[in-house]
């Protein structure tokens, strides 16, 4: 509920923002487009660093003039595989080996630098972006925590747990406890419990790394819609593979139900069963991403503030900073909160998909 | 724009998300949930059995204790029981030495005066005897003066026949 509040609010606000900036964004698209890069220093733009924050890139801004340039990976369907530097599109100036950066995508472009659109769309584009060096960052960080946590285990048989090891503990024993034996049942969670681990995990690691707002954070995994889609995929396969024959009869002949009634209840629940990941993609992605709207939205306001009047800048500075360590502190508490429903959610679908036929009591009313 | 690039899923981060995924979930499954998951199981396991023994030990010092009282209750009574049947035992010895002693105590005074009276006894017969000897020691001197004349004899026959005729008459 509060959540919904706040990314209806972050909504307005970016949109308030963007639309008190209009002009200026027009500016500086049309003399982007020109290709003048002078234009676009006049105004602050805050609809287009708070996108620019959320939104993917190839090469890593760092701070200023820093810039990490990122491999780019490109497999095109004519010409095959294409590898280089993201340093050589010299962030959107300039096409390199016919391919050109426009809007943080990779076009296919001619000789004479106009966008080919056939040839885009037989790009694919695997680059090492931003976001997949996060994720790599947060792969690797949850492989040595884990398995260093895993050798104390061994090392330490018996024990009471020590150092990184028992702050992990609690976390894994509420997933095993409250989340997969809750959700899935007594006697087949176990089956689960490593996918269940490593999707909280991987959030709650992602969910952290995005709340750092410098180089080895910044990039809000979660927050991007390719990173929960694809783990709202995982649970979809996973609940569709273990679902059991109740869980189909269910689907396509709900017992107890008229025949006349299935007409309409099957395209439902047919639809039901790519609604439950899809629903768990957005909530995860909607909440991370309003998340940080809202945290660089007042920290945007210093500098809308600040471009009308310094004193104004300064004393919004204030107000904003506040804003912001709250916005920080609240993200901190929703980095868990999400993890914990992705992944009890998740383990709800996989328990309903594998839940034994019992009597139906929807028939007798 | 900028925002339709942001609801929209990038091939690239699903493809590497995928990809990593699998890897990470691999690697993890095999060498960090296993282990931690049995670990934590065999722990719980170990905790509950030590509960369990800790229960069944608290329940046998239970009875050990309500044991031990038992026999401190049986040995008491049977100390007790000691005690008094040394003090009967004790009391018994000493009425029975007194009775003891009373008798030998008594026969010996009985044999005492036995004796007593049969010395006396003889110290009187001696005594008789003594003076029946004086006596006719006696009778011997005076029959002996008296008879030494004839006619003396002759009276003091006349006089016993005189005395036995009398009685016969």
């Amino acid at each position: 509920m509060i959540r919904a509040t706040f990314l209806a609010f972050a909504t307005l606000l970016a949109g308030v923002l963007c639309a008190q900036h209009e002009p200026a964004s027009e500016v500086a698209h049309a003399t982007e487009a020109h290709g003048e890069h002078a234009g676009e220093v006049e105004g602050f733009n805050a609809g287009k660093l708070i996108m620019s924050h959320i939104a993917d890139e190839h090469g890593w801004h760092i701070a200023g003039d820093i810039s990490l340039p990122l491999p780019v990976i490109l497999y095109d369907t004519r010409s095959g595989l294409h590898m280089f530097s993201s340093a050589r599109f010299e962030h959107g100036h300039a096409a390199y080996d016919g391919y050109m950066l426009h809007d943080g995508a990779i076009k296919a472009v001619d000789a004479a630098g106009t966008i080919d659109e056939a040839g885009s769309k037989a790009i694919w584009d695997i680059s090492i972006t931003k976001n997949v060096v996060s994720l790599f960052l947060v792969m690797i960080a949850l492989v040595l925590v884990f398995t260093s946590v895993a050798r104390a285990y061994t090392k330490r048989a018996g024990q009471a747990p020590k150092g990184l090891q028992s702050f992990m503990e609690p976390i894994i024993l509420f997933v095993r406890d409250d989340v997969a034996k809750g959700a899935i049942g007594e006697h087949k969670y176990q089956r689960f419990m490593p996918y269940l681990l490593t999707i909280f995990f991987v959030i709650l690691f992602a969910n952290l790394i995005g709340l750092i707002p410098f180089f080895p954070g910044g990039a809000t995994l979660t927050g991007n819609i390719a990173i929960t889609l694809t783990l709202a995929l995982f649970t979809f396969v996973i609940v569709t593979v273990n679902g059991n024959k109740n869980y189909w009869k269910h689907i396509f002949a709900m017992p107890g139900v008229p025949k006349w009634v299935l007409v309409i209840l099957t395209p439902v629940e047919i639809l039901g069963m790519f609604l439950k990941p899809f629903v768990l993609m957005i909530r995860l992605f909607a909440n991370m991403a309003a998340g940080h709207i809202i945290a660089l939205s007042f920290f945007s306001l210093i500098f809308v503030f600040g471009a009308t009047s310094a004193v104004a800048g300064y004393g919004v500075s204030v107000v904003s900073l506040a804003f912001t360590i709250f916005m920080t502190f609240l993200e901190l508490l929703v980095a868990f909160i999400q993890a914990y429903v992705f992944t009890f959610l998740s383990a709800l679908y996989i328990g309903g998909a594998m839940e034994d036929h019992h009597e139906h009591k929807e028939s007798i009313v | 724009m900028l925002l339709a690039s942001l609801v929209e899923p990038a091939f690239g981060l699903i493809f590497w998300m995928t990809l990593s995924f699998g890897i990470v979930f691999f690697l993890l499954a095999k060498f960090a949930w296993k282990p931690i998951l049995k670990a934590l199981h065999e722990r719980e396991q170990s905790i509950e059995d030590a509960i369990g023994e800790a229960k069944k030990a608290r329940d046998e010092v239970a009875s050990m204790k309500a044991d031990n009282e038992e026999l401190l209750q049986k040995a008491r009574a049977e100390r007790e029981h000691m005690l008094k049947e040394a003090r009967d035992i004790r009391d018994k010895e000493v009425a029975e030495a007194k009775d003891r002693a009373k008798t030998e105590a008594d026969a010996l005074l009985a044999r005492a005066r036995e004796d007593i009276r049969n010395e006396k006894n003889a110290a009187i017969v001696e005594m008789k005897n003594k003076v029946g000897e004086l006596s006719i020691l006696v009778a011997e001197r005076i029959l002996r003066q008296k008879l030494d004349d004839k006619t003396a004899q002759q009276s003091l026959v006349d006089q016993v026949l005189k005395e036995s005729g009398t009685t016969l008459q």
